[in-house]
């Protein structure tokens, strides 16, 4: 999965002034005793986090994820131990500054309800001492990346905004100065479900776009094995239980403290390894707001299909109709229907079935990098994407296993490896 | 009544001008320092509980005996209808500026850090324009307070339109007592009016809309 995401958009899109790579992190034997407490919170972590690689921390609450991710931006003090950004030892520089260069993502987004979005957004590069002009182009470059109409949005207050959209512009906030690093804690937690898979969608597209070093915190083991390269399972204390791939960790859980983790439906949670656009996607025929529908039927009739995708001027679909649909009217309109079934081509294969079981259809409409329209996916292909699965249940070891390891932690023995 | 305002049209617009300024700039200069103290102290729990203290406590003295005792040392004049107009004046603000402060969500804050300001950033561009329509009302009120406490400053020949008053008082039942007492104390109303009308325009330019109710 990780390389598919590094093969499939390498390159491939704009070059903005986005830089296109993230720097690695290294948490070295890094220790966290909170005053007062006789227990260390987080106990002689050793972590490394590959460049350009999306890294999820789970675990149970209270076990130190929250502590192990603001220690590396340094909004918490490590007591003891190295924090190394890309080829810099960040541990004793100046807080504030290694903080611009990181963004924050926290739940519900975390914007200034006095200050507009483009304020918030803008805050950075102004520290940063970025003239007005470039900040304001800037903002507007990042409200299009998280698919919000600049137009519409850049003025708006926070309260004028959904939750989604909220934190959306904490995403672009956290971006505004193009920072290698991304740390995110439970960025997600406090929206729907339907909403929380769309962001996630986006959040997975820009990451195709712009291969930022992302560090996420979440309780929920599905969005681990959605958004990650590589998953960190940890138990108290930061304790590493398991360190690997969403594919190997599903595969072979390292024991049953993870096997917990995972869940009852361990078969099932294979269908979140596999994306949206991974399996062949139906074409489904497409028309442009104002197209008559005289001329939109034959087409129809000689592809043998039974709905029509209408889409905007930017690729992006607004209306599903079906030919009962179409047989009312006489010219098709630009009106977006906010019930539409879509998931994102990089969602995986649960979150389709969940799209087209909530909107009540036999199959949704898939879209890629800034919502444009890409195909169509139903219910026969998610079943035949499945049987495949199950016959190449992935076992291979990949080469570069990143290191994690605690050093305060007493070894574990081979007989009694338990926790 | 009427008369006796016509024939000294001149000497009640004065004061009332006199009045008006007094009370403004000590409110001005009490606020400032209300919110210094605030920002110094609403970290600190223990702190904080002595600001909110003697906020409490403070209102509870007669200002007619702080002018007594300031008297003392100052002389009349100026000097001691200030100290205790800016005094009685920070009270109210003090408070409201300590709960407007504790009352910033601490998420927010921390998102500030984390966006890389620091403490003093935080507090200019985060905390304060949060904590600013709390500590707002808390200077509205103050104002309306002082209004009353600058009229007894006149005991200490302080400027103003207490003049009226005391004089009115002192010769009650002479000619013309009773009307300066009441132009003293329209006057003030009217003044009370005109500032809270001031402060409601003030609102309305500083409170960011995407915090006003
Ligand atoms: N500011 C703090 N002061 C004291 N203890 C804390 C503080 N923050 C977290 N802790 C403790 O440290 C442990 C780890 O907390 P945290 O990192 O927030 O866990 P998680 O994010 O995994 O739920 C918990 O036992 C928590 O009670
Ligand atoms: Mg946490």
């Amino acid at each position: 999965m990780s390389n598919t995401i590094a093969t499939s958009s390498k390159g491939t899109y704009r070059e903005g002034s986005t830089s296109d790579s993230g720097a690695g992190i290294l948490i070295d034997r890094v220790t966290k005793r909170y005053p007062g407490q006789k227990a260390p919170a987080v106990d002689g972590i050793t972590l490394e986090i590959p460049a350009g690689k999306t890294v999820m921390f789970v675990g149970p609450s209270g076990c130190g994820k929250t502590t192990t991710l603001k220690m590396i931006n340094r909004l918490i003090e490590p007591s003891e131990g190295r924090i190394i950004l890309g080829d810099d030892d960040v541990t004793d520089i100046d807080g504030d500054e290694l903080r611009r260069r990181i963004g924050y993502v926290v739940q519900s987004g975390g914007l200034f309800p006095h200050m507009s979005v483009a304020k918030n957004i803008g805050l950075v590069p102004k520290m940063l001492g970025w003239d007005k002009q470039r900040i304001s182009a800037r903002v507007d470059e990042l409200l299009e990346l998280v698919s919000l109409d600049p137009a519409t949005y850049r003025d708006r207050y926070p309260k004028e905004l959904s939750g989604g959209q909220q934190q959306r512009v904490g995403v672009a906030r956290a971006l505004a100065a193009d920072p290698p690093v991304l740390l995110m804690d439970e960025p997600f937690g406090a929206v729907d479900p339907i909403t929380r898979q769309r962001l996630q969608d986006e959040l997975i597209h820009i990451q195709s776009e712009l291969h930022k070093t992302i560090v996420c915190v979440t309780h929920d083991f599905d969005e681990a094995v959605k958004l990650g390269d590589w998953i960190v399972v940890f138990s108290e204390r930061a304790e590493i239980v398991q360190y690997d791939t969403p594919e190997r960790i599903l595969a072979e859980p390292a024991n049953e403290f993870v096997e917990g983790f995972i869940g009852s439906c361990a078969g099932l949670k294979q269908l979140t390894l596999s994306r949206v656009g991974d399996v062949g996607l139906l074409e489904g025929i497409t028309a442009r707001p104002g197209d008559p529908v005289r001329e939109v039927i034959p087409r129809m009739e000689r592809a043998g299909e039974h709905r029509v995708v209408v889409l905007d001027g930017r690729d992006r679909p607004i209306q599903w109709l079906s030919r009962r649909q179409l047989s009312r009217i006489n010219v098709l309109d630009g009106v977006t229907d906010p019930k539409l079934p879509v998931v994102g081509n990089r969602a995986t294969l649960n979150d389709a079935l969940d799209t087209m079981l909530v909107c009540g259809e036999g199959a949704a409409l898939v879209t890629g990098p800034r919502d444009k329209f890409l195909g169509v996916i139903d219910v026969e292909t998610v079943m035949r994407a499945i049987t495949a699965i199950r016959q190449q249940v992935a076992r291979s070891v990949p080469a570069d296993t990143p290191v994690g390891i605690n050093t305060g932690s007493v070894p574990t023995t081979a007989s009694g490896a338990r926790l | 009544m009427l008369n006796f305002i016509a024939d000294r049209w001149e000497q009640v617009l004065f004061s009332s001008w006199q009045h008006f300024s007094l009370v403004v700039q000590c409110v001005v200069l009490a606020s400032v320092i209300a919110v210094v103290l605030a920002a110094l102290v609403y970290r600190n729990g223990a702190l904080a509980s002595v600001a909110n203290a003697v906020s409490a406590v403070g209102l509870t003295i007669p200002s007619f005996a702080l002018i007594g005792i300031l008297i003392v040392p100052f002389g009349f004049g100026v000097v001691p209808a200030v100290i205790v107009i800016t005094f009685f004046a920070a009270l109210p603000v003090l408070r409201n500026a300590v709960v407007g402060l504790s009352g910033v969500n601490p998420a927010l804050v921390e998102s500030a850090r984390g966006v890389g300001m620091g403490r003093m950033k935080t507090l200019l561009r985060i905390e304060l324009p949060l904590a600013w329509p709390v500590i707002l009302a808390g200077v509205r009120v103050s104002a309306q307070m002082v209004m009353g406490v600058a009229a007894i400053a006149a005991f200490a020949l302080g400027p103003g339109l207490g003049g009226f008053i005391f004089s009115g008082l002192a010769r009650l039942g002479g000619a013309n007592s009773l009307s300066s007492v009441v132009t003293g104390v329209v006057a003030v109303i009217i003044l009370a009016l005109i500032l809270d009308l001031g402060f409601i325009g003030l609102g309305r330019l500083t409170i960011s809309r995407g915090i006003r109710v």
